[in-house]
């Protein structure tokens, strides 16, 4: 599949990103931004319980206040509606925009009023009250899972919404063939990716035409069919429109059930309808919430260091609401083994449902958090071999002529060079070197630690997980697409279906479609045509726009090529064949004709007499590109998860005073492998940017919840974002391993420095605080913890001294 | 409650009540959306205007406290329609941004910065934009932004044998196409 073996002239090239423009003079169209007449405001009501039975609620005194047209409850919603979809086949999780009965978590909306502000509708929302019946409530996911616990939704009778056990090769066999075991326990905590933008949505019903507008801060597959769904109305109802530049989403921005409040409010009160949320909203009631995951792993190993078996549980506590949570299990099962060769691997999936919020998809969809319990693993292999961290990795990477790789879970890696990569790392940071650096600053008094990680970002996401989790689900594609016209006066304007969130997907196109026509990419004109315009997409998730919507605009691109060959050879009267295309110009070198781009589009746009029979006139084409790779439902547990796998390689360098025990990054080094890059510039953002994300998540972010169910971490005060102070300078190594199963050799980006950072921060502070016999084993780590886990370490180690 | 506000430049009237904030009243009042609301409570920076060529957080002031300021948001920084100031072609030249959602903040913060020091350090970088939070970049190329600002606005300013220098900079684009 990989046809370009050219020169690029303008893939892989350092130009700007068109976008920039626009943001940088604060000219973006964000939701918020959207101001149409007559707009009502929405402010909600939250449960103030982690569990209890609605008894009543009485919305007289809020329906006199100033301003307020509508206080909608969940039971008057649920009857106009249908339940949000759910991806397992758990009928009774039901879940609606507004508390049914029964209230699920501390925060959950329970009634939405409806007023000409704002600042109306929260004033008004005061004076809602609720009588409430508290319920046994439980919040911890072992809990959940012991049949005693309270079930969260009594019609489904426990808590338990998934658990599968897959065994993919000679797992038993291989541990008892095995002369080293270990066994641990890690814990991922419950972060996200919180943009800065909170979820947003802007919904007018237009009842002469039957059409429901929506703007939306949305990064959602199928959002429109999911709206028409709920609502009970046509598909083609629905008009989502995807120009609005959406403020960050990372995976989390899917407000469905805000976006059907809103729309049910719109047609109801004959007025456009506003649903933003604030950041009070948006962290406790934003269901947007990541994985919340307990790992218990065992490794079966030799005393070489070669791992040869692993079991893995993942217990993973959904929230209220089945959302997203469960796949996120699903997608780490594609890379279930790391760059490793580990030939067998059992793998217990175990997702229950607890008075917490509901997930959302997170940024890599389940894969860091995976990655750490790998990475943990083979930290854990190497000291107990004694044999360097690095070293141990090396000896059980997949090598680069192995390619391309069958795991034992079925999933073929596309391609890599692991080795190489390291030793490119290693030599560019000068490994012995900042050995010697860290040990000159524990010298002084400080700890200091050396943290490495090795993994893959699987990319080009498709929705294997569905089927092999979900055997009623038969989902096998999950494609995208772009249409290109040529119009009258020679301008090119193509097409993208799908709203961005910052990650560069105008630029990406016409990048595309500039390189394989031969054009300046700057003069292609990239539009964002409505739902209703629109050709089948499924959003910028799984890692996917620069394999798919580059793929798409790639065969798009070369079918208008083919066409304007064929039109050229037909004028000179020769065989397609014997054309060239050249920057827009097709000649034939036997006869020296040639027919310019501007002759070119005026036959096709005006001399029907002049094309070959069977052509239509203009120069219109389109694409709908499958996944690569994806072609079969799973069989026996079995499946070929996502097409291309990115490398990622992480050497860190940290320190702190062991009193104060917060850590400084004094250096961080990553090799990274995304196949041909596109786009410098958004790669480099994209890496940095995951980098950050995982520092949070491995030092500062936790949506933390207390004993009596209530989320504790509800502002930036208390849920910690990394500022320029945290995010040290990232020094990027890079390689290029082109995958066989792209266009360009491209692979995707989009989730890079977020899959291993966390680990190899982890790992720089265990090796940090090793020498006091302590570790950590649960993310995030804060500053306290380390500081106090030293003092409890040296108070004891006193105390045995005495 | 009246209020007169001097904002990029204009002396704006605005009939606003005495809770809404400085963010509310540029944005809905002004329709100056450029200024973005993130958090409302005074952490993420997205709603940075300069007040008298200060960084300040909109969402923490009342509309009727800002009088008497002079106001900047991100609208006034541009100085021509399609025209881009140097910070912001700098912001543009090492894509220090990408969904640009704190970008109006980050980049107000950038000028305030080289208004005062135009040979900033690393340091003096990362501390100026510490109070703007930053979801998409992990800041690298945010801190490369400024660092390019500064050193194109430095030959800009520079005498003599600069000006040649200064003058294929500023038309050329740096080294992009």
């Amino acid at each position: 599949m990989s046809s370009s073996r050219l020169p690029l002239k303008f893939v892989a090239s350092n130009r700007r990103v068109r976008e920039d423009r626009r943001f940088v003079a604060g000219q973006g169209h964000y939701v918020a931004d959207v101001a149409l007449d007559g707009v009502l405001h929405v402010a909600m009501v939250p449960s103030q319980h982690p569990a209890a039975r609605i008894v009543s609620i009485d919305v007289s005194a809020a329906m006199k206040m100033p301003g307020v047209h509508y206080a909608l409850t969940g039971e008057e919603l649920a009857k106009a509606t249908n339940p949000l979809m759910n991806g397992l086949d758990t009928p009774n999780v039901r879940r609606f925009p507004l508390a049914v009965g029964q209230v699920r978590y501390a925060g959950e909306w329970v009634v939405a009023v409806a007023a000409e502000s704002r600042a109306q509708a929260e004033d008004a929302a005061e004076k809602v009250r609720i009588k409430y019946e508290p319920l046994p409530y439980v919040i911890d996911p072992e809990e959940a899972l012991d049949p005693s616990s309270p079930p969260v939704h009594p019609e489904h009778g426990s808590n338990v919404l998934m658990d599968k056990t897959f065994v993919w090769g000679d797992v038993e066999k291989h541990f008892a063939e095995s002369p080293r075991h270990l066994s641990f326990r890690v814990v991922w905590g419950r972060s996200s990716t919180v943009p800065i933008e909170t979820f947003g949505v802007v919904v007018k019903w237009d009842p002469w035409r039957e059409i429901l507008d929506v703007w939306a801060s949305i990064q959602m597959p199928k959002y429109p069919d999911q709206i028409a769904r709920a609502l009970r109305i046509p598909a083609n109802d629905v008009r989502v429109h995807h120009d609005v530049d959406v403020g960050g989403a990372f995976g989390v921005k899917r407000g469905i059930k805000h976006t059907i409040v809103a729309a049910h409010l719109a047609r109801l009160l004959g007025r456009p309808v506003r649903l933003i949320e604030d950041r009070l909203d948006n962290m406790r009631a934003g269901d947007a919430h990541g994985p919340d995951r307990t790992f218990d792993v065992e490794i079966a190993f030799n005393d070489d260091g070669i791992v040869k078996s692993m079991k893995m549980r993942a217990l993973d506590n959904a929230g209220a609401y089945a959302g997203r949570a469960p796949f996120q299990l699903g997608k780490p099962i594609g890379a279930i083994v790391g760059p490793y060769k580990i030939q067998s691997v059992q793998y217990r999936a175990i997702s229950v449902t607890s008075n917490k919020a509901a997930q959302e998809a997170v940024r890599g969809f389940g894969q860091s958090p995976t990655n750490y319990a790998i990475e943990a693993a083979i930290d854990k292999v190497a000291a107990a071999v004694g044999l360097d961290r690095i070293e141990v990795r090396r000896r059980n990477f997949i090598r680069s002529e192995e390619f391309p790789y069958l795991i034992p879970s079925g999933t073929r890696y596309d391609s890599g060079d692991y080795h190489t990569v390291v030793a490119k790392v290693l030599a560019h940071a000068d490994y012995e070197g900042l050995k010697r650096e860290r040990d000159a600053l524990r010298a002084a008094g400080l700890c200091a630690g050396i943290g490495i990680s090795a993994c893959l970002e699987p990319s080009g996401g498709n929705s294997a997980f569905e089927p092999l989790l979900n055997e009623k689900n038969k989902t096998s594609t999950w494609m995208d697409s772009c249409r290109i016209n040529v119009d009258g006066v020679g301008s090119i304007t193509a097409t993208i279906h799908t709203s961005s969130s910052g990650q560069g997907h105008e630029t990406l196109a016409a990048t595309v479609i500039g390189e394989v026509l031969g054009v300046n990419p700057d003069l292609i004109r990239i539009v964002r045509p409505d739902s209703l315009n629109s050709l089948p997409s499924n959003a910028p998730v799984g890692s996917r726009m620069a394999i798919m919507l580059g793929g798409a605009a790639f065969h798009a691109a070369n079918k208008l090529k083919a066409k304007m060959m064929r039109l050229a050879a037909h004028q000179f009267g020769c065989s397609e064949k014997d054309v060239v295309y050249e920057g827009g110009v097709v000649s034939h070198p036997a006869s020296k004709k040639k027919l310019d781009w501007a002759e070119l589009v005026n036959i096709a746009h005006r001399n029907f007499h002049l094309l070959p029979e069977g052509m239509e006139p203009g120069l219109e084409v389109a694409h709908v590109m499958q996944v690569p790779t994806g072609t079969k439902l799973p069989e026996n547990g079995r499946v070929q998860m996502y097409p291309c796998h990115s490398f990622e390689f992480h050497l860190v360098l940290l320190a702190f005073d062991p009193q104060v025990g917060k850590p400084e990054i004094k250096r961080y080094v990553i090799g990274h492998d995304c196949g041909v890059v596109i786009n410098p510039g958004i790669v480099k953002g994209m890496t940095i940017g995951g980098i950050a994300h995982g520092i949070g998540a491995a030092l500062l972010e936790e949506f933390v919840y207390d004993s009596e169910g209530q989320m504790v971490a509800q502002s930036f005060m208390d849920y910690l974002l990394p500022s320029s102070h945290e995010v040290p300078e990232v020094e990027i190594v890079h390689h290029c391993t082109p995958s066989p199963f792209t266009v360009f050799g491209q692979k995707g980006a989009g989730e890079s420095g977020y899959m291993g950072a966390p680990a190899a921060i982890s790992g720089a502070i265990n090796d940090a605080v090793a020498s006091f016999g302590i570790s950590f084993s649960k993310l995030p780590i804060r500053i306290a913890a380390i500081s106090d886990a030293i003092a409890a370490a040296q108070e004891s180690k006193a105390k045995v001294q005495k | 409650m009246k209020v007169k506000l001097n904002v990029n430049g204009q002396q704006r009237e605005v009939e606003v009540e005495p809770r809404k904030t400085l963010l509310d009243t540029l944005r809905e009042d002004f329709l100056l959306v450029g200024s973005h609301v993130g958090c409302e409570h005074g952490v993420c920076g997205a709603c940075t205007v300069l007040l008298d060529g200060e960084p300040s957080r909109s969402c923490l002031m009342f509309a009727v406290q800002a009088d008497g300021y002079e106001i900047t948001t991100i609208e006034g920084l541009a100085p021509a329609p399609g025209e881009l100031s140097v910070v912001q072609d700098a912001f543009c030249e090492m894509h220090g941004l990408q969904c640009g959602y704190c970008t109006p903040g980050m980049v107000l913060t950038a000028h305030a910065l080289l208004n005062h020091n135009d040979t900033p350090s690393r340091e003096d970088i990362v501390e100026a934009i510490s109070g703007n939070i930053c979801r998409c970049t992990g800041y690298g190329q945010i801190v490369e932004a400024v660092e390019f600002a500064a050193d194109r606005l430095r030959k800009a300013n520079a005498p003599k044998q600069g000006v040649l220098e200064a003058a294929e900079t500023n038309t050329s684009h740096g080294g992009r196409k």
